[in-house]
């Protein structure tokens, strides 16, 4: 008899990493600071040697909030010397941005993404999609990375990346690959329905079932969340330079065909566009600490 | 006259077979991969319920979300195919004549409808979110580890009230998983679950307005959870018949009986 193999592998399941920018170096500098991007399904802690990216962590949210504040920044510091009672100032942001105990201030996720897409992509942006866990911002800012406008949807899953969680365990294809997956077509199915992911993920099966590839039931997935995020972004209006940031900045298969459907490059980033949220935070944590100290 | 309403609809497939104005068979099964090989055996079903052949039956109306599936093929045959407002308006004045609200709420759908004189005045439809849906009920019933025909009687268990914040059928996976987790009760958290569907549900038929008397049809009307919050949100009692989920099929034979309507 066949044996039933069940799924044991989490497909949905990201890699968790941290890192320490080479040639930099705390002990010279005069204002250490931290942002705790606390988001509703992955937490994010950057520490910054006088407003310069030095270490950071991306994790998973946990049930505890405070516990993966500590966790996530802890993890960031590892085999750097420091330790959180070292930091100057710490701002805490995102969803959880309440349970970051050791934060002496909370700014908004929309503020500090437009801030943090400032310094990973420099001046010439104007205008800021922040595609995340459970949510999708669509932010317009000014030369400073001062937030101008935005619009956001946080009331549905469709376009997020907890849809993207949902759709990698469907085809079992790991969640980093998805996007690749997604662009492997030679032509461009229909999308599925763009507004609700259980449907999506229904008609999907369906797909499936009536011998779709997964590449092509990518696609109409992927396909279907770029359409709805170009509602989004349409609404709020599109002015160059454009980026985009958070996890699914990641996901090429989004990324590339929203490029089409807007006929807009994105810039490239240069550093973890995950990381936004976490390296605004972390600027406004030294702009706050000189003000406290009177240095400006 | 002998004529049969075949509602297709996302998860089930209901047949009515009605002889001068009586009911003499009804059959439901939920429809497959195949829609049109489930729908017909519902049919099958009906026909050897009511001691009938396919020849007996005069004309054949559909409706549901899969109506085209069964319209003009054999062996069906369905003779025209109607919309579910349509079907649903005709299906709950034959059930309660003095309707002028009709509630309602499939697997995948939702809808308000205003009735007057047996004839639709207005109405709203959600069919782009499942959590204004059956399907709310059974993906919460899963997070929570239980069986989706339990949760309304669990939920009436419950005296507290839970605010969900989650709008959103995924969302609120996590957040009763959350709820699991902060030890809040399982009756509680389906009371929570009921309420909120009552409530997304009685605002989008609050666009229409609310007249007695209401009429609530549809397979979420057979949990007997989601009545008493939706009548506390709608400050009004509300009729459920016998045989909600079968009120669309009826109409659509109701329909069938009446070709010159």
């Amino acid at each position: 008899m066949a044996q039933v193999e069940t799924q044991t592998q989490e497909y949905w399941r990201w890699p968790v990493y941290r890192s320490t920018v080479p040639d930099k170096d705390w002990h010279n500098a005069s204002i250490i600071t931290a942002g705790v991007d606390i988001g509703s399904v992955g937490s994010k802690a950057t520490i910054m040697v006088d407003g310069e990216l030095y270490a950071y962590s991306v994790m998973r949210t946990g049930g505890v909030s405070e516990d993966t504040a500590i966790k996530a920044t802890t993890w960031a510091l590892e085999g750097t010397g420091l330790e959180i009672g070292k930091l100057h100032y710490v701002v805490g942001t995102g969803y959880g941005r309440v349970n970051v105990p050791f934060a002496k201030k909370t700014i908004t996720e929309i503020a500090c993404h437009a801030r943090g897409a400032h310094y990973i992509y420099g001046p010439t942006v104007r205008t800021v999609l922040d595609i995340g866990g459970q949510d999708c911002k669509a932010i317009r800012c000014d030369e400073k990375g001062k937030v101008v406008s935005f619009l956001m949807n946080d009331k549905c899953a469709a376009g997020t990346g907890r849809g993207l969680e949902v759709f990698a365990d469907l085809i079992s294809v790991p969640i980093q690959d998805l996007g690749k997956v997604s662009l492997s077509v030679d032509q461009e199915p229909p999308p599925v329905s763009n507004t609700c992911v259980i449907f999506a993920k229904a008609e999907s099966l369906s797909l499936l079932r009536q011998g779709w590839p997964k590449e092509k039931v990518a696609a109409a997935y992927h396909a279907a969340m770029a359409d709805r995020i170009v509602d989004l972004l349409t609404r709020v209006g599109i002015e160059k330079d454009f980026v985009i940031t958070g996890g699914v900045a990641k996901n090429m298969g989004v990324v590339q065909r929203l490029e089409r459907i807007l006929n807009i490059k994105p810039l490239e980033p240069k550093i973890d566009p995950i990381l936004a949220g976490a390296l605004g935070a972390g600027l406004f944590a030294k702009a706050l600490y000189e003000k406290e100290q009177g240095l400006r | 006259m002998i004529t049969a309403g075949v509602d297709v609809g996302a998860k089930f497939a209901k047949v009515v077979i009605l002889k001068d104005g009586q009911v003499v068979a009804r059959a439901k099964a939920l429809v497959g991969f195949d829609v049109l090989k489930s729908a017909n055996d519902v049919f099958e079903t009906a026909l050897k319920d009511a001691g009938l052949s396919r020849g007996d039956i005069q004309r054949v109306v559909a409706t549901g979300m899969g109506r085209n599936a069964v319209l003009q093929k054999p062996p069906i045959n369905a003779d025209e195919a109607v919309s579910e407002v349509i079907a649903d308006a005709a299906g709950a004045c034959q059930v309660v004549p003095a309707v002028k609200t009709v509630i309602d709420v499939g697997a995948e759908e939702g809808r308000g409808i205003k009735v007057e004189g047996g004839k639709v005045r207005d109405f709203v439809i959600n069919e782009r979110c499942a959590a204004g849906a059956g399907t709310f009920v059974e993906a919460m019933a899963r997070a929570l580890e239980v069986k989706v025909e339990d949760m309304g009687p669990l939920s009436l268990k419950s005296m507290n009230t839970i605010p969900m914040n989650a709008q959103c059928c995924v969302f609120a996976e996590s957040e009763v998983v959350s709820l699991i987790h902060s030890k809040v009760s399982k009756e509680d958290i389906a009371k929570a679950i009921h309420d909120a569907i009552a409530g997304r549900i009685s605002s989008m038929v609050l666009r229409v307005g609310v007249e007695k008397d209401v009429v609530l049809i549809g397979g979420v009307a057979l949990n007997p959870g989601f009545l008493p919050p939706l009548e506390k949100e709608l400050h009004t009692s509300i009729i459920v018949p016998e045989f909600p989920e079968f009120v669309s099929a009826l109409g659509a034979a109701v329909i069938a009986a009446n070709p010159a309507r």
